[in-house]
């Protein structure tokens, strides 16, 4: 389940260019890992996020973890059915559990490739 | 007998297996100047003389008094059978009930007590109960800030001063600037509120009824303060939020209270009571115990603490607050109160100590010399200027075992011939007549 036209980052998130903008949202190993999420708050359309720093937290039934943002960029959409359906992102984590939409403003070289990240799941499942 | 088992052989036995030959020796790893020079405590007595050293203490109470004492803190009747219910050893001598599996009469009774709390209050959520009246307000004010990540909170003068005392002390190393709001002769100055609200504004803080017992409407306030993203956090009065009209109804964001007049006796400061309520847009802020109601997969109704991933056993040092327990007994205490009066109850209690206020208020207004401080709207505590400093009129009517009311100068500069006089239901026309003849005596 790491499909190979995404970007990743180290903390589980996969980046997916679209033309001028990006989607961004959480792997599958990751919303398997948290279990059965229950609320996601997002950031809000015209934040602007950093890459590495924290833009959301995401709440499942037995904790509660942080997004972290894969690049620098200007928030332009927010999934807003996320709200009432948070667990669109265990369903879907690639489609309909998508998170935000963003303007890239930075570099993308330092996200991994879908073999790497392959690889790192691979390394914390050992 | 001292409570020390060991006798002087045994602890010299066990000196000699850790190697040291005194106390003394055994401590010396502890500098000089760090240990205490002495405890300064008394020889030890019997069990027996303690007792009775005890007990004199206690006689030298004045119990009985008429008391107009509120200010925050409220006498009201208690039905007898509140204190048999808790007194359960399954209510009484419980611990922390997180364990579901173990504990649904305690979770039930504390959804019973939120939603008795909501009910009251008109508002969504309601946590467990926070330690009091004072830690909810700034609990709330912490809520305000991360919920809108704005630093300033706009404080009503008419806020309780020892509540505004324990926002200082609690937040005098945090970076929030408190802005408080001058009072207007004893009512919240709504105007001068409104326009302190900006673009920087977490919350705004006020009371109802203010501390001067002066009953307002802070619609307007709180419509102000959402046009500016701000919240408005309102504490009340719990009895006569059964009578006036609700906090959520004025729009208020979070509502907290002290819950001691529902059925909690007045014992020399405590143990009090927080009540803490908030809009459904704010419960993943609100700190504290959240009981559930659920399902099993039997479809069987069961009780849970939930909205756990705020706390801190989960979120460590991004958890919405460090409070981690609540005063459970004091709530269900609450809870059974309002169980055994009902609203109809809940209601006569409220009207009734309102009652009493305006005879109290005929009564005192016609002693040559005492005014009302101000012509608003006021439930069951209003304030009255005397002639002389409140303080010395207080002095002397307790020598006549009548407790006057609270000397308003001991907070407010300006105030100092002003007396708080509060009536509950438990007060009567003959304790109020006797407080009339004494004012007239003293002055």
């Amino acid at each position: 389940m790491i499909p190979d036209d995404l970007l990743y980052t180290r903390t589980h998130e996969w980046l997916k260019q679209e033309g001028e903008t990006a989607l961004i949202g959480i792997t599958h190993f990751a919303q398997e890992q948290l279990g059965d999420l229950t609320f996601i708050e997002l950031p809000a359309p015209g934040d602007t996020i950093e890459a590495g720093e924290e833009m959301g937290t995401i709440e499942s039934v037995k904790a509660a973890s942080e997004i972290y943002a894969p690049v620098d960029g200007d928030v332009l959409e927010i999934n807003e059915d996320l709200e009432s359906s948070p667990e669109l992102v265990n369903e879907d984590p690639y489609g309909e559990g998508w998170l935000i939409r963003i303007r890239p403003s930075g570099d993308l070289d330092d996200l991994l490739s879908p073999s790497e990240y392959a690889d790192l799941v691979e390394s914390e499942t050992e | 007998m001292p409570y020390i088992p060991h006798t002087t052989d045994q602890v010299r036995r066990m000196l000699d297996v850790v190697g040291v030959d005194s106390m003394e020796a055994l401590f010396e790893n502890i500098p000089a100047s760090m240990r205490p020079k002495s405890f300064d405590l008394p020889e030890g007595l019997s069990e027996d003389a303690v007792l009775n050293k005890l007990s004199a203490i206690a006689d030298m109470n004045e119990t009985g008094k008429a008391s107009f004492l509120g200010a925050g803190f409220y006498d009201h009747f208690q039905p007898r059978a509140v204190r048999a219910l808790v007194s359960r050893s399954e209510f009484y001598t419980a611990y922390t009930p997180y364990q579901a599996e173990a504990s649904q009469g305690t979770l039930q009774a504390i959804f019973e007590f939120q939603t008795a709390i909501c009910r009251l209050f008109e508002m969504d959520c309601a946590n467990a109960s926070a330690y009091d009246g004072g830690t909810a307000i700034f609990e709330a004010c912490m809520m305000a800030i991360r919920k809108t990540k704005r630093s300033k909170i706009i404080i009503d003068e008419a806020l309780s001063p020892i509540y505004r005392r324990m926002l200082d002390t609690m937040t005098s190393s945090l970076d929030i600037e408190a802005v408080i709001v001058p009072h207007a002769n004893g009512t919240s100055d709504k105007a001068a509120l409104a326009a302190a609200i900006d673009k920087d504004t977490a919350a705004v803080v006020v009371q109802n009824p203010n501390f001067f017992g002066v009953v307002e409407d802070f619609s307007d306030l709180a419509a102000v303060a959402r046009e500016n993203k701000a919240l408005t956090i309102m504490s009340v009065y719990p009895v006569l939020a059964s009578v006036l009209k609700t906090p959520g109804s004025m729009g208020a964001d979070i509502v907290v209270g002290e819950g001691q007049s529902l059925g909690l006796p007045l014992s020399f400061g405590g143990p009090y009571l927080g009540l803490m309520t908030c809009t459904k847009a704010l419960v993943r802020q609100l700190p504290g115990r959240i009981a559930g109601r659920t399902e099993d997969k039997q479809g069987r109704t069961g009780y849970v603490l939930t909205l756990q991933a705020r706390e801190q056993h989960i979120r460590r040092a991004k958890a919405t607050s460090n409070i981690c327990s609540n005063q459970a007994l004091c709530a269900l205490m609450a809870h059974v109160q309002m169980c055994m009066l009902g609203p109809v109850g809940l209601r006569r209690q409220a009207v009734l100590s309102m009652e009493l206020a305006r005879y109290a208020q005929a009564r005192l207004t016609a002693v040559h010399g005492v005014e009302m401080l101000n012509d608003a709207p006021y439930g069951n505590e209003f304030a009255i200027t005397l002639p002389l400093p409140a303080d010395k009129v207080v002095a002397a009517l307790a020598q006549q075992g009548v407790a006057a009311g609270f000397p308003l100068g001991r907070y407010y500069k300006g105030l100092e011939n002003a007396l708080l006089v509060a009536t509950t239901d438990k007060n009567t026309a003959e304790q109020i007549d006797r407080l009339a003849a004494g004012l007239k005596e003293a002055l």
